[in-house]
């Protein structure tokens, strides 16, 4: 029982430390793809960012609105409804915004990644690679990557400012908030490093889902049943980094 | 080559996207300024102290919303604060010896001006000033002017 843990432990570790070598290769073959096949990088972001537009676009109406809702029932008890602007921007630009398009692009543009990574492994399309003396983690791996570290920021900013407006539909045109009040409060409130450390924080965590997914991908056990599982670790292993860095970030602005 | 092409104008479009919500983020711009457009007359008055006023908080008259702070500056020569509003001009027919006083809404809530109708048979308009104002309530200064008159009291 304590061998098996401590084997455990010893595997995490060393899974750890491969994720960490992964990263560091990735890295360092970023800026040659980058100058030399920015063709590639930007098909991804078309994939990973434009195409999850509708989804986050969705999401931050909805969640915005709610935000609205609850804000709303919540402060009018203290007669401070007035702060539903600063209440929703706060939310949204500081956690919601970031966390939420993170889950939500494990969940669309992650899957993707690792399934398509996966059944390209699965079907020697990698090998095929390394027999043309093709990189495939350079040809393949880093494109997505980077697609993926590019749109997020985007992402979550989109999500922000549309979740914005759906509280403002739902505080200042449906339930009477004065329009004012609500920006008024929310400008004088809201300072620069506010956004900013959204803005961080949406950055960290579109390296992390990236990378994980596409390390997922990558190590995925080449069968029909090793690429299922490898999707749903990407989804299961991202949300928990992310609301781990998210809570770590968090704690390091405050 | 089709599909090059509808991949790169969907990625244009997607990172343009992503600059504005930045940038609507970074400066928070609103384009719910009602108030600002030509259907509106601007008024000043002076106030000894503005408290949190700021641009933009709502002028109201009985309780209604009828104009928006456009700028709130410090005098140097006069010595006090002079804040600029407009006015709907569906509401041209105020007495030009209306008072303005700065308010809070509720408790926690942001200060606003509310208008007092007086009794002149001379209207606002463009350009015309206030003549009797109130200034917002410092709460210190209610404290301490409790704290004076019970010592007062005491003696």
């Amino acid at each position: 029982m304590l061998r098996e843990t401590w084997y455990t432990l010893i595997d995490f570790v060393r899974t750890f430390g491969a994720l960490q070598l992964f990263f560091l290769r990735l890295l360092i073959n970023s800026p040659t793809i980058i100058l030399r096949r920015g063709g590639l990088v930007v098909k991804q972001v078309y994939n990973a960012g434009a195409l999850s537009l509708v989804i986050i676009m969705v999401c931050g109406l909805f969640v915005g609105g709610v935000l609205g809702l609850q804000g709303y029932s919540n402060l009018s008890k203290f007669n401070a409804e007035d702060s539903v602007g600063t209440f929703a921007a706060f939310s949204l630009l500081k956690e919601l915004g970031p966390v939420i398009t993170a889950l939500l692009f494990a969940g669309r543009a992650g899957t993707a990644l690792a399934s398509e990574i996966g059944l390209m492994k699965a079907t020697d399309q990698l090998s095929a690679m390394e027999m043309m003396a093709i990189n495939p983690l350079r040809r393949v791996l880093v494109p997505r990557f980077l697609g993926g570290v590019i749109s997020m920021p985007f992402l979550a900013a989109i999500f922000s400012v549309v979740g914005l407006f759906g509280a403002h539909i739902v505080a200042v045109n449906l339930l009477g908030v004065d329009p004012g009040a609500f920006w008024q409060q929310m400008q004088s409130t809201l300072e620069i490093s506010d956004i900013n450390e959204g803005i961080i924080k949406s950055f960290v965590f579109g390296v992390v889902a990236s990378l994980l997914a596409v390390w997922e991908g990558y190590n995925a056990i080449p069968t029909a049943e090793g690429v299922s599982r490898a999707t749903t670790r990407t989804v299961v292993i991202t949300a928990i980094a992310v609301l781990i860095i998210d809570f770590m970030i968090t704690a390091s602005f405050i | 080559m089709q599909q090059t092409r509808s991949v790169e104008l969907g990625t244009g479009l997607f990172v343009l996207l992503g600059m504005a919500a930045l940038f609507f983020l970074t400066t928070q711009t609103t384009g719910s300024d009602n108030f600002s457009g030509d259907d509106a007359y601007a008024v000043t008055a002076r106030f000894e102290n503005v408290g949190s006023l700021k641009d933009r908080a709502p002028v109201a008259m009985s309780g209604v919303t009828i104009g928006r702070v456009t700028e709130v500056r410090f005098d140097p020569e006069a010595l006090d604060a002079e804040v600029t509003f407009v006015i709907d001009s569906r509401y041209d027919q105020i007495p030009d010896d209306s008072d303005a006083s700065i308010l809070t809404a509720g408790l926690l809530g942001s200060q606003y001006i509310g208008l007092q109708a007086g009794g002149s048979e001379f209207y606002l308009e463009e350009g015309s000033e206030i003549q009797f104002t109130q200034s917002a309530i410092v709460i210190e200064n209610l404290i301490s002017k409790y704290l004076f008159k019970n010592d007062g009291d005491a003696e």
